[in-house]
Formats: structure tokens, sequence, C-alpha cells
């Protein structure tokens, strides 16, 4: 299975226009500085922002088609969990939606859970979860819609800095264990090198540096780039 | 900082007390009238009465089913209403007129209209079969005319402070936009509508000026509780009393229930 993606946006100050590749397996990860228009890459391959250009994905042209068709997981930065069903509805969203009969998709929910071992939280609700948890329940959520592209938006963004390490190495193995075409968006080196195979760097809306993680650590090309691997831990 | 405190505060000068407390008397005593002067003890002789009793069960029907009509041809145009932003302005402010006017309209003026509407010579009742004049359904469609802003606003105040991201969250998962509507949107929106349905119960229970001018006045038929309530006042005043105080015991209520829910998005 593989993504191919060339997406074009217009924006207010620049235009964004890339080109990536994913294959099943492999984590890619997008860095770059704010508002280099990462975010919108993911939105674009989602169909959640407006794009042009061709968007293919485990042999289909997907960029026509509405969000909802596009068989995309979307772990939001905020994780947008539905806060008035339980953890448990939420995980088992997506296989209802897809017509599975209520009690089924419980079921495989419940397998979710147990998985993240979260099966204690089942039938709590997303306010009463610490932000590791919520986290995890997107995660969960996502890839119980069984997608055929898992994008995560700043994963990690919205956690407290001392739980962030113990959370980036748990999804790390959960990504692992998944297998499937990932792509990550962060501004952090340590999502990086934890999280990703591959690395595109974006700089206003353009490809300034492609390279494996490892590349990109050895041989930044960019003054963004030396600025992440020297300094900018954390 | 006592001044930045002052300021924050707002000032209150004595002077605007004394106007401040006439308007609250008049707000509060003729309820304590109404209370005080209440026939307490023949209260439960007066309200099992037949006139009384039928009225009040018509008016709870009928305001229980125009609240029915207005969550079901409401709701929607709530959510046509919340995402009408962006349409050209003229559709857009006569939408919102269109809403609007049973709020500001008198509501004799509304009886007025449904009758040239659907009156037996009316512009769409002429072509009718059957005569909803003076019938209980004229007493569902004028207290229908009368309410449905009042839900239509609410339920549009509450999509509008939903976050809409839950349904593009929802849409990620592959929901239809009839199960993003069905089991994102609705539920989400529910407190909303929920409020909205109860100031449109209240405002149905209420109606006097509409009804009785497409309606008419038939004992069990179209005599709602205020109606009767109104001609009770000539021939029987107790009963009048007992009938104002049920009235007011469910405004009572409603405002218990509703608590600080009038604004939706501000309650928590």
């Amino acid at each position: 299975m593989s993504l191919h993606a060339e997406v074009a946006v217009a924006r207010g100050t620049f235009g964004l226009e890339l080109a990536l590749d994913v294959v099943a397996g492999r984590t890619l990860a997008l860095v770059g500085p704010n508002g280099a228009g990462k975010s919108t890459v993911v939105g674009a391959i989602a169909g959640i922002v407006a794009s042009t250009g061709t968007i293919t994905l485990a042999g289909r042209r997907i960029d026509g088609l509405p969000v909802e068709s596009r068989r995309v997981g979307y772990v939001f930065q905020d994780y947008l969990l539905f806060p008035h069903l339980t953890i448990l509805e939420n995980v088992a969203f997506g296989p209802r939606a897809a017509g599975t009969r209520p009690s089924d998709a419980r079921a495989v929910a419940g397998e979710w859970l147990e998985r993240f071992g979260m099966s204690d939280l089942a039938s709590r609700r997303p306010a009463q979860l610490s932000g590791g948890q919520a986290q995890r329940v997107a995660l969960a959520r996502a890839l119980a819609a069984s997608p055929d592209v898992l994008l995560l938006d700043e994963p990690l963004a919205a956690l407290d800095v001392e739980v962030r390490d113990d959370v980036r190495a748990e999804l790390a193995g959960h990504l692992r264990g998944w297998g499937g075409l990932t792509i990550v968006v962060t501004h952090s080196l340590d999502d990086v090198v934890a999280l990703a195979d591959d690395v595109i760097v974006i700089e206003n809306g353009r490809a300034t540096q492609r390279a494996t993680a490892t590349g990109l650590l050895e041989d930044p090309a960019t003054d963004f780039g030396r600025r992440l691997v020297l300094g900018g831990r954390g | 900082m006592r001044a930045s405190e002052r300021r924050r505060r707002g000032f209150l000068t004595p002077a605007l007390w004394i106007p401040a407390g006439i308007a609250l008397a008049l707000l509060g005593l003729p309820l304590v009238a109404l209370v005080v002067r209440a026939p307490w003890s023949s209260l439960p002789a007066l309200i099992a009465q037949p006139a009384v009793s039928s009225a009040l069960v018509l008016s709870l029907v009928t305001g229980m089913l125009s609240t029915g009509v207005c969550l079901v041809l409401g709701i929607p145009l709530a959510l046509v209403l919340a995402r009408s932003a962006h349409w050209p302005a003229v559709p857009r402010r006569l939408l919102r007129a269109l809403v609007t006017v049973p709020l500001v309209l008198p509501p004799v003026v509304g009886g007025v209209a449904l009758l040239l509407l659907l009156g037996r010579r009316g512009l769409i009742g002429q072509f009718l079969p059957f005569q909803i004049p003076f019938s209980t359904a004229a007493v569902v469609i004028a207290q229908t005319f009368v309410a449905m802003p009042f839900l239509v606003l609410a339920v549009e105040g509450a999509i509008r402070a939903s976050d809409r991201r839950f349904e593009v969250a929802a849409a990620t998962l592959g929901a239809s936009r009839f199960t993003v509507f069905r089991r994102v949107t609705l539920p989400l929106v529910a407190p909303g509508i929920a409020a909205g349905a109860v100031l449109c119960f209240c405002r149905a229970l209420g109606e006097f000026g509409a009804t009785i001018t497409f309606a008419g006045s038939f004992p069990g038929v179209t005599q709602t509780l205020p109606i009767a309530t109104y001609l009770q006042l000539q021939t029987d005043p107790d009963a009048a009393i007992a009938l104002s105080l049920v009235l007011m015991l469910v405004s009572v209520l409603v405002l218990l229930g509703l608590r600080d829910r009038w604004v939706p998005g501000l309650a928590a």
C-alpha cells in the first residue's frame, strides 16, 4: 500500500506546493516552522482543506472524494474526542459509521482499548481523561476505523512536557504495531527521531529538504533544519 | 486600585435605584397580588370544574403538539439559518427577518394573517377540502406560528456556539453527512434544543391573540387556558385566578428548569 500526493493550496501570502510519497510500514514526518504549511498538507490529504493536485491512496484517486470516503485516519492536535460519548463509543464511532452492528462495533472498540491498555476507562467521558489518555483514545479511535493512511497533526503538542516523552515512546510503539502508512506533522526533533523514518522539511509552502530521519540529523540543509538539529530538542 | 475597581463594576448612584426599584415592583408586585388573593382553600374544586380542566387539558395537548411541530420543522430551519453566514446579504437578511417577525408582530395580526392564508376564502384555504379555522388544528397552527422563533433562535445560537470541527472529526472516521448530523451535531446542540423547546412550549401555552382570532373560543375545541382565564374573569373571577395560578406555576417551573440557560452558549 502506498500514498502519492501532489498537493497545491492557494494561501494568503504564498502558495503551498508539495509532492510526497509514503509506503506502508514507514512514517513520514513533515517538519517546519509555524505557518509553513505542514498541517495544510495533511488537511488536504484528508479532504478537510480544499486543494488541487492528485492524491492516490492504495491505488485509487481520492482527491475528488468527500472526507468520509477517503479512508484517512486523522488524529487532531487537540484530539476532538466527542464530549457527549463515552470512550468506548468514541472508539466504536468509526466501525459504526461503516455499518457494523452496534454490538460488534463495541466489541471492536473494546479490543482496541485493551490493546492500548485502557479497558478500565471505557465508560468514562473524554473530559475525565488526562492528556496522554486522550491522545491514546484519539489514536485508537482513528485506527479502529481501519484507515488506509494515518495522519497525526502535532500529536504531542497538547501534552504537558513531563509526560510527553512517555507518551511519545508509547505512540512510537503503537505506530510500529499498526504497520500502516503514517504521516506525522511536528515541529519537534524528538518527534522526528522517535516516530519517523523519512522527513520532509517544509518552509514557506515548499519542501526544502527530503531525507531519512538520520539523514536530517547528520546533514540538515537549511538554517531551519540546522537550528532544529542543534538546539531544538524538546 | 479603588478607581479601577469602581470602573470595572460601574457606577450606581442612588438616583438609579429609584426607577430600578419601581421597575422591579412593577414586575414583581402583580404576581404577589395574584398569590395573596388566590382562593387557596377552594383551589382544587375550582380546577376540577369541567370548563377549567378541559381548557387545561386542551392547552397542554396543543402546547405539546405545537412544540413537536416546532422541533421537527424548526431544527432544520435553525441549521439553515446558522449556516447562512456566507449567503449573499439579501436572502440572508430576508431569511432572518422571516424567522424573527412573529416575535415583533402583534399576535392578533398573526391570527388575521393566518385567517387570510388558511381561512375558507384564504390564499391556500380556498383550495382545501376541509376547514382549518376554529378547529383544534388551528390552535396548534397559531401556537406554532408565534412560538417557532423561540425554538429556531435558541437552536441556532447553540449550533453557532458548537465546535464544527467535531463534525469534521466524525467525517474523517467515515461518517456520512446524515450520520454526522444524527450522532454528533444533534447531541452537541441538545441542551440548546431543550432550552428552545421549553421556551417554545411556554410561548405556546400563553398564546392568546393569534389563537382567539384564528381559532376562536369553543370550549373543549379551541378554548385554551389563557382564553378561558380571560372569559372566566367576567363570570367567575375565582376560577380565573385559579387558572392564572396554574399558568404561573408552569412559568416558575420553567424558570427553575432553565436557570442560566436563557442565552445558549453562555451556560457551562
